[in-house]
């Protein structure tokens, strides 16, 4: 798992690789300057030397400007290589979600998918940043500091052989406690945020209600939960200080009585004894940050696994370039199909229908009788399960992905449209659509009384998911995106549920009259939006129950004369 | 715990904010506040102990046994366990000092969270349809993160490095004056040269946010419309789209980070100088005294140099906090606005009880369930309390209303329902229907005009009563996570089981329930999206039965769903309206049928009123509705 993410460093790999050679060298700095700051003690000050002060001092400025100068350079590397491997790791996934079949995106779920881009990234990025800087230069700054305390102090170095092990341990113990304690908190996080989101967007139902009191009970036993765990969790912390500190004082006591008889019998100076004091805080300090990082580590480790799933992905269907390009008309054929959105589960079975080019068909059942996964398998958004579905007289899986679906254009049920101005959104049809193309779709889905009445027209903006623009001019909308395409075969799944029967009925008009070869689909609840195609197709329960014209369906399904009076006699004002 | 560092705006009042947050933290805890100054005190003075206590140390006691032969060591001895006595004492404080923050900033977060939300739910439906919900969101999750960020990690660490500050300033002018000069030289170059770092810093974390933001965004869009993307063949159109977006977040956040990454090299290296420039500064200084006793020792220097460090340390400390806490602050201020916003007012002192009707036919009060319900209506002018039944007669008389001042949107609506009744409101988006709705229940307060209730007017009721005796079917389900029999039971608290599953069985619900794996105890989440649109309507209508009010107010749903459910909601909607009176935002034919009014809508006022037939022979907006030459929505 961790290939897959490292391998997306690429182009910036030499950033990540040159960050902990500028570390080495800060911290190479970083060891050497309490060593000169001894040297100078000692030697000079202490014999009045001021020339050896001064040689000293700017060598100890030049370690300091070039300590200065590695810190910025690794700063300055590390922001590239993680900034960058979070930039890759983007485009990676994003290319990888565009290749996913519909099937693929249904088992991720959409806002899954969404955490797996946004939070999932900065977090990876973050400890891959705090890897490469501090995860590099913590053990460093370690040996470093050892090796000096060992130079400098001999055999005072056994002081650390004891306290080493040790602060490891209550490191370990420390924040292994409190990890637990946290990740708690987090998923209280999640409960907590629910409440919330529950309650701002029910707020009218709970206002009604008079609940106020019952979600604030709710809310607080969330609260309690983050609340208590933060505490136990913050608590467990709250030792780590102390502990290092007695740990740093116990090496500090130890240490100036082995120094004051190393001095006293001349194996050392008192400056060396001083700068051992400053490495005594670089090394234990250096644990800690290692255990800082490992903590920062595991709690990425979510993260990393979920973006590796969506990296390591294949897409369930292949483009199929090399398939044929050429759709010849718009007829469709299903022969024996049966499919299903898991193994276990039949949605379709035994179906068998066949569709010439230019008919007008409506398919009309119950919710769950698989009228959209029907259609789906035309534009092949899914495979069948065994059978064949044959457009233009060939098996869709012998087409060119893309060929197919540029010809069979389908207006979905959730359908969505795009922030950026009308015209923007009618041109995903054809991005090099003529005025006269799009002044003939708009015309054809009853876009242009509408579009005319605003200010700017074409050029009017969209809100993201088109939320300024009401159901049933959405609906008109994406028909005209559709019908921009020129496809031969039209699929509209209850594409104008929110439309009105009058507007409803000339959409069905122009499109049965300005585009004869064209092959429409509809489906629908309304009856009336399918009463005069050429055939209309009852499902019921994954199967096709009847396939008739209305008249034939009238007189001898009884299931259909029922529908049939209960909606004329029903009705409805806008629906 | 690390997080990542978050852009936003500092903060405007950062001190009447701080001033605030103090108070919020230790405004109940004067005591624990000495206490805890008392530790940082203490704690501190330590610090500043330790860092003397080395030179004193090598000074004192090493340098005068050096080359000594068999030398005394009980002073070292002596003096170390003095070092060892004063700092235990100061890691025991320290150990203290923390356990007590983490319950008092805990503590506090809890309080401030528990406050927020109890003000939201106090807050009028003007707050949540003003304000995104994004916006709310964010200041029960970003705000109060950093303001935890604020109150358990930088309060305590500013106010430690600020105590810890004096004293060493205090330590260093003892020590020598002339190196204390130096020193307060460095420091004005390093606030400089932090203050220059983070603000830009603080640019270009800004920069990035709003670049994350938009690639953020972005993706959200994509990935909701991933199917027409596909069914489009757009997905090379929109990765290159997005490998725009990415590349800028690229450029802004490696810049962003690279400055937030050089402080820490820039802080200490200038430290580095300053000891440079101490020690060319002190040795002069030591070898012009002559050293030894009178002059100015060698230890005393090296005590001077411990001393400068702990200064830069805890001075950079500070600076580096500066920049979160000015952030937090921000939060702070937003959290507070909350707080501060006007809640909901409500000066009714008419109530609903329980009454039971005597042999007489008058009404007292009880407090059995009686199903019985009257206002009980206490009067100023000092004559009895009267009881007045609870029936659902609703009077409307020319109510004017808009949602901000000096735009009506409502002009002179007047109209009436005698109890189970039913009135349809139809006309087109924007006029006005929901809006009428919104005044019943008192959502909104109107501006002129009077609407009664059972004779009575509404603004004298108390508004829980008033919305308990009105039942609300909006045009979307509220669900909320939690069991199907919670969901239903949200109606009424004190429904039994059976209760529960009848007001199901009325609303056509029960069927559909009982084929769920769990039934009743059917875990819903995330707004019932295992629903089908028609069950969630079902839910609905069931939840309205069981709260069992005399007065509906219905908002019809017009999302498509297929003709066996929807003859299922129209079945539960029918019966659930029997005997009641009824206010709809008509959608279907036949509920508008069978009303006993329509009033058609456009801008704010009646324009037709009438029934069904009436209506249509007036040959006007609702016929031209109901042919289907204009569309509704």
């Amino acid at each position: 798992m961790l290939k897959i993410l490292l391998s997306r460093v690429r182009e910036y790999k030499k950033y990540a690789f040159i960050t902990p050679l500028f570390m080495i060298g800060e911290v190479a700095m970083e060891v050497l300057i309490p060593t000169m700051m001894g040297l100078i003690i000692d030697v000079g000050v202490a014999n009045s030397d001021m020339d050896y002060v001064i040689r000293m001092s700017i060598l100890l400025v030049i370690a300091a400007m070039l300590s200065l100068s590695f810190g910025v350079l690794g700063a300055w590397s590390a922001s590239k290589a993680s900034s960058g491997f979070a930039t890759n790791i983007r485009r990676d996934e994003y290319a990888r979600i565009m290749g996913f079949s519909f099937a693929d995106v249904d088992k991720f779920s959409t806002p899954s998918l969404i955490t797996r881009m946004t939070t999932d990234v900065q977090n990876v990025q973050m400890s891959f940043q705090m890897m490469i800087r501090i995860f590099v230069r913590a053990p460093i700054m370690f040996v470093f500091a050892i090796i000096m305390v060992y130079h400098n102090g001999g055999s005072l170095s056994a002081v650390f052989a004891v306290a080493i092990p040790v602060v490891i341990v209550a490191i370990a113990f420390i924040f292994g406690r409190s990890h637990g304690y946290f990740s708690s908190a987090f998923k209280g996080y999640d409960i907590f945020n629910r409440v919330v989101q529950e309650n701002l967007n029910g707020i009218r139902t709970v206002k009604a209600y008079v609940r106020e009191d019952e979600q604030l009970g709710k809310f607080e036993e969330s609260a309690e939960v983050i609340r208590d765990n933060f505490k136990k969790g913050q608590t467990m912390m709250a030792l780590l200080n102390p502990v290092m500190m007695s740990i740093t004082f116990a090496c500090m006591i130890a240490i100036s009585y082995i120094g004051a008889k190393l001095i006293n019998i001349g194996h050392m100076e008192t400056g060396e004894l001083l700068s051992i004091y400053t490495y005594t805080g670089q090394i234990l300090s250096s644990l800690v940050m290692v255990g800082m990082v490992i903590v920062m580590f595991s709690i990425s480790w979510a993260s990393m696994i979920r973006i590796a799933e969506v990296l390591s992905t294949e897409p369930s269907m292949s483009l199929n370039e090399d398939g044929i390009k050429d759709v010849k008309d718009g007829s469709v054929v299903f022969e024996n199909v049966s499919f299903g959105y898991g193994k276990d589960k039949k949605v379709l079975s035994d179906i068998n229908l066949e569709i010439k080019s230019g008919e007008m068909i409506g398919v009309i059942g119950m919710t769950g009788s698989g009228k959209t996964s029907l259609v789906s398998l035309i534009a092949r958004l899914y495979d069948v399960q065994s059978g064949s579905v044959k457009v233009g007289g060939m098996d869709v899986r012998d087409y060119d992905l893309e060929a197919l679906r540029n010809q069979v254009s389908v207006v979905l049920q959730k359908n969505t449209l795009f922030s950026g101005t009308v015209e923007e959104n009618l041109k995903w049809g054809n991005a090099d659509a003529t005025d006269a193309e799009i002044r003939w779709a708009c015309d054809c889905a009853s876009v242009t009384p509408f579009i005319s009445a605003m200010k700017d027209g074409f050029q009017s903006h969209v809100d993201q998911g088109g939320t300024n623009f009401s159901g049933g001019q959405r609906q008109r909308l994406c028909i005209a995106r559709a019908l921009l395409k020129k496809p031969k075969i039209l699929i509209m799944d209850d594409s104008t549920s929110a439309v009105d029967t009058a507007t409803d009925s000339s959409i069905r008009r122009a499109l049965r009259e300005d585009v004869r070869d064209l092959t429409k689909i509809i489906i629908s609840q309304r009856l009336s939006s399918v009463m005069d195609a050429d055939k209309i197709v009852m499902m019921n329960g994954g199967r096709i129950e009847d396939v008739g014209t209305h008249s034939e369906l009238l007189s001898r399904n009884a299931e259909y004369r029922s529908l049939y009076e209960t909606q004329t006699r029903g009705g409805g004002l806008d629906a | 715990m690390p997080r990542p560092q978050q852009g936003g705006t500092p903060a405007k009042n950062p001190v009447k904010a701080m001033k605030s947050v103090l108070s919020l933290v230790f405004g109940e805890r004067k005591r624990a506040f000495a206490f805890i100054v008392l530790c940082i005190i203490i704690v501190s003075f330590s610090t500043v102990y330790y860092s003397n206590f080395l030179g004193v140390f090598i000074d004192d006691y090493v340098t005068a046994i050096i080359g000594v032969e068999d030398p005394d060591f009980s002073p070292i001895v002596r003096a170390l366990m003095q070092f060892a006595a004063i700092v235990s004492i100061s890691v025991i404080f320290s150990y203290v000092l923390q356990r007590l923050m983490v319950k008092i900033s805990q503590d506090t977060l809890y309080d401030v969270r528990v406050r927020m939300f109890r003000k939201l739910e106090s807050l009028p439906i003007a707050y949540f349809d003003r304000n995104p919900h994004g916006t709310i969101m964010s200041r029960f999750s970003n705000d109060t993160d950093t303001l935890n960020q604020l109150i358990s990690n930088s309060l305590v660490q500013m106010l430690q490095a600020a105590i810890t500050l004096v004293m060493l300033i205090a330590a260093m002018l003892v020590n020598s004056l002339v190196l204390s000069a130096v020193v307060a030289a460095f420091v004005l170059i390093t606030v400089k040269a932090t203050g220059s770092i983070s603000k830009r810093s603080s640019r270009q974390f800004s920069k990035q946010q709003a670049t994350l933001a938009a690639v953020n965004g972005y993706i959200e869009e994509m990935m909701n419309g991933q199917r027409v993307i596909k069914v489009f063949c757009h997905e090379e159109k929109s990765k290159e789209d997005f490998e725009k977006l990415n590349m800028a977040l690229f450029d802004s956040m490696s810049k962003a980070n690279m400055l937030a990454n050089v402080m820490g090299p820039v802080t200490m290296n200038l430290g580095n100088l300053q000891y440079v420039a101490l020690v060319i500064i002190g040795a002069v200084y030591v070898m012009l005294t002559g050293g030894g006793v009178a002059g100015y020792t060698i230890g005393a220097l090296a005590a001077f140099l411990q001393l400068s460090r702990s200064f830069s340390n805890n001075v950079n400390q500070m600076s580096q906090q500066m920049n979160t806490v000015l952030l937090a602050l921000a939060g702070a201020e937003r959290i507070f606005e909350l707080l501060d916003e006007k809640s909901e007012t409500d000066d009714g002192y008419v109530t609903l009880v329980n009454v039971r009707e005597g042999a007489d036919g008058t009404l007292e009060e009880t407090s059995e369930h009686t199903k019985h319900w009257a206002w009980k209506h206490p009067h100023h002018d000092g004559s009895p309390v009267t009881y007045t039944p609870l029936r659902g007669d609703i009077v409307m008389i020319d109510v004017d209303f808009g949602y901000t001042e000096g735009k009506t949107v409502l002009h002179d609506i007047s109209l009436y329902a005698k109890p189970g009744q039913k009135i349809a409101f139809v006309g087109s988006t924007g006029a006005g229907k929901t809006t009428i709705t919104n005044l019943l229940n008192r959502f909104y307060d109107i501006q002129d005009g009077k609407i009664r209730f059972d004779g009575i007017n509404i603004n004298k009721i108390k508004k829980d009563d008033l919305r308990h005796s009105l039942g609300m079917i909006l045009q979307d389900t509220n669900l909320f996570t939690g069991t199907i029999r919670e969901n239903i039971r949200f109606g009424r608290l004190d429904a039994t089981d059976e209760e529960v599953e009848n007001a199901a069985k009325l609303a056509n619900a029960h069927d559909f329930i009982m084929m769920m794996p769990d039934g009743y105890d059917t875990v819903i989440t995330n707004n019932g999206e295992s629903l089908s649109q028609g069950q969630r309507q079902l839910l609905s209508i069931a939840r309205a039965a069981v709260a069992d009010p005399p007065v509906l107010v219905m908002d019809e749903a017009t999302s498509s769903i297929d003709t066996h459910t929807e003859a299922l909601v129209q079945d539960g909607m029918d019966k659930l309206m029997e005997n009641r009176t009824v206010f709809v935002i008509a959608h279907r034919l036949s509920t508008v049928r069978n009303s006993n009014a329509i009033m058609v809508l456009d801008h704010g006022r009646i324009i037709e009123r009438g029934d069904h037939e009436q209506l249509l022979a007036q040959k006007g907006v609702y016929y031209r509705l109901y042919t289907g030459a204009v569309e509704l929505d």
